[in-house]
């Protein structure tokens, strides 16, 4: 497909993935070219050593990003993204593992320290674990926080609520109470598998039976 | 047996504990709710440890509930000094997996303002940083260009600071003729005369030099190894723009310089974006000059909806502007991670998408978080007051680095 849309244009994905792929060996999951993006999933144990591998050979010296995504209905539910940077090369490369919840993913902290705060990050929002970063603490949630908001089966509107209380004189938290029920809309047209009974659809099934 | 002197066991060892200072998070060198736990021996940083995150209001987790379009105005509301260079990344991140075309006055457009936004934020962020070391003065002048700056967004978008005025395709509506015109005149008088006159004050000023030249100084390696970007690496020394290195919409026909620093200490990040106010001026320059007419947002139905009078006069645009305002566009499944240059450096979306209206994940790279997370060895071993020049040349902004 020619490429029409005006986003960031780096340096040429051919034979990227071809050379990454015969440079992780063993390592290597998985890989493919997407949408202008070279995406490859690395066996978890092994995710440390493939992006020093990257690192070092390979000229990727930056790591930009450390992402995580929910898919509750995989058995390891979690994907741990790391987006690559290389200035000399002036190309970007997507590096990818899974993860359980009680499966913890090795440190990069060891490559890069900007990963501490990274991968903190995602402990914090999904509760991936790191195994060896030695500052494993919540970052982005309250203080006493407890559960990990940005998993698929956490609610929007979370748990609990606070306010300042003028008895107490501090802060209290208590259970969320909305005044009107979260209202999620869906938008997809009943062509397109909408999951609710709309009205007048029992006798379509009371003329089959 | 000989007379031994006794020897005092207190004399003058006298152990002086480090002590722990707490930095925020209401202060107003903080720029915002950053609570920072300084360890201190006497007057010297020993250990810095950034609380972030009190800003944190899960735009990531809203994102996730609303079409692509609602989530737009979001992206507003991270970093609110550049609100439209937040929004850049996300649009292109969208026309990316639709691979979709912009027409040329809106890329036209968005670089113009994107610029704009530069300046704004820049205007913004070294007013502060001179005013945390000391001077008032130029701080009042630069906050006469960002004034200025917002008065052209509202009369582009409505909106003074959160346009949502990028939209995925284009642009949501052109400007009057007028605007262009303005701006064209203003980037000939009073940026130029108000911007130097602020600079005059600061770029030789004794004490803003004693403040800022050696404070921080971070190697190119350490750079790179603690993802800097932006003017931060540009400070360095690495002379790494993604304006330049990976063009997006028409910076590829623009014609700039990118400064660099030699020392790689606050003052030189700071030198940094002063000159790139004056190459942002001159890319607008160059839009105005270049920009072609024509329409300004795709004529994809799909994905762009129709003009407001075209919708009262066709059927078939009615249809498109209630099924994209309602259901909005499905985007193919697949993964993108685009990043522009945002005025604070790389400003990266990492967009899922399950084929549905909704984003399956949006994970926002914000520029502040690996540059606040350096705070600890760049400032380990400086003097307390020289903590708050350090955040003003890193330029953090917490709607962004909390999201």
């Amino acid at each position: 497909m020619a490429v029409i849309h005006s986003a960031p244009k780096f340096a040429s994905n051919e034979g990227v993935l071809a050379a990454l792929t015969a440079a992780l060996g063993d390592k290597f999951i998985a890989g493919r070219e997407e949408h202008g993006e070279v995406v490859i999933t690395v066996a978890r144990a092994e995710i440390a050593n493939a992006l020093r591998t990257l690192r070092d050979e390979h000229e990727y010296q930056q790591l930009m990003e450390i992402a995580g995504v929910d898919y509750p209905d995989r058995a390891e539910r979690f994907e741990v993204v790391y987006c690559l940077l290389s200035v000399t090369k002036n190309h970007r490369v997507i590096v990818k593992t899974c993860a359980a919840e009680d499966t913890p993913v090795p440190t990069v902290t060891t490559l890069w320290p900007v990963a501490g705060w990274l991968e903190r990050e995602v402990f914090d929002m999904y509760g991936v674990l790191f195994d060896g970063n030695t500052d494993l603490r919540r970052i982005l949630t309250d203080y006493g926080f407890e559960g990990h908001p940005f998993r698929k089966d956490f609610p929007l509107t979370g748990y609990v609520e606070l306010r300042y209380s003028e008895e107490d004189k501090r802060v209290v938290y208590e259970p969320v109470q909305l005044a009107q029920d979260l209202r999620q809309f869906d938008f997809m047209s009943p062509w397109e598998g909408a999951d609710y009974v709309l009205p007048g659809d029992e006798k379509a099934e009371g003329a089959k039976s | 047996m000989s007379l031994q002197l006794e020897q005092s066991p207190t004399t003058g060892d006298e152990v002086i504990t480090n002590y722990t200072i707490n930095f925020g998070p209401q202060h107003p060198a903080a720029h915002g709710v950053l609570r920072m736990v300084l360890e201190l021996d006497g007057e010297i940083i020993e250990r810095v440890d950034p609380h972030v995150g009190l800003l944190h209001r899960g735009t990531e987790k809203l994102i996730e509930h609303k079409t692509y379009l609602q989530a737009l105005p979001y992206f507003d509301r991270l970093d609110y000094c550049s609100p439209l260079a937040m929004e850049h990344s996300y649009v292109l991140a969208i026309e990316k997996l639709l691979n979709v075309e912009v027409p040329l006055r809106g890329q036209y457009l968005r670089v113009l303002f994107a610029e704009l936004t530069r300046i704004c934020n820049h205007m913004l962020n070294m007013g502060s940083h001179v005013m945390d070391v000391g001077a008032m003065t130029p701080n009042l002048w630069m906050f006469e260009i960002r004034e200025d700056c917002l008065n052209f967004f509202e009369r582009a978008s409505g909106a003074r600071m959160h346009s949502a005025w990028f939209r995925p395709g284009g642009v949501h509506q052109d400007v009057p003729e007028k605007l262009l015109v303005d701006i064209g005149e203003w980037l000939d008088t009073r940026l130029p005369t108000l911007f130097e006159d602020a600079m005059s004050l600061v770029v030789d000023n004794r004490i803003f030099k004693q403040r800022n030249v050696d404070i921080a100084v971070v190697s190119k390696e350490d750079a790179l190894a603690w993802g800097f970007s932006g003017p931060m690496i540009r400070g360095a020394g690495i002379p790494w723009d993604l304006r330049k290195s990976q063009p997006y919409d028409v910076y590829d026909r623009m014609e700039f310089d990118i400064p660099v620093g030699t020392n790689s200490d606050c003052y030189d990040r700071f030198m940094v974006r002063v000159e790139e106010v004056r190459q942002s001026a001159r890319i607008m320059k160059q839009c105005l000059r270049d920009m072609p007419s024509g329409p300004v947002a795709s004529d994809d139905r799909k994905v762009s909806p129709p003009k407001r009078a075209e919708m009262k006069q066709s059927m078939e645009s009615l249809i498109h502007h209630f099924k994209l305002y309602t259901e909005g566009f499905h985007v193919p499944a697949g993964e993108v991670y685009v990043a522009t240059e945002s005025p604070k450096g790389e400003f990266g979306v990492y967009l899922v998408s399950d084929g549905s209206n909704k984003p399956y994940r949006c994970k926002i790279r914000p520029t502040a978080f690996s540059h606040l997370q350096a705070m600890d060895f760049m400032c380990k071993g400086h003097m307390l007051p020289d903590a708050t020049a350090i955040l003003g040349a890193i330029d953090v902004v917490f709607g962004e680095c909390d999201r």
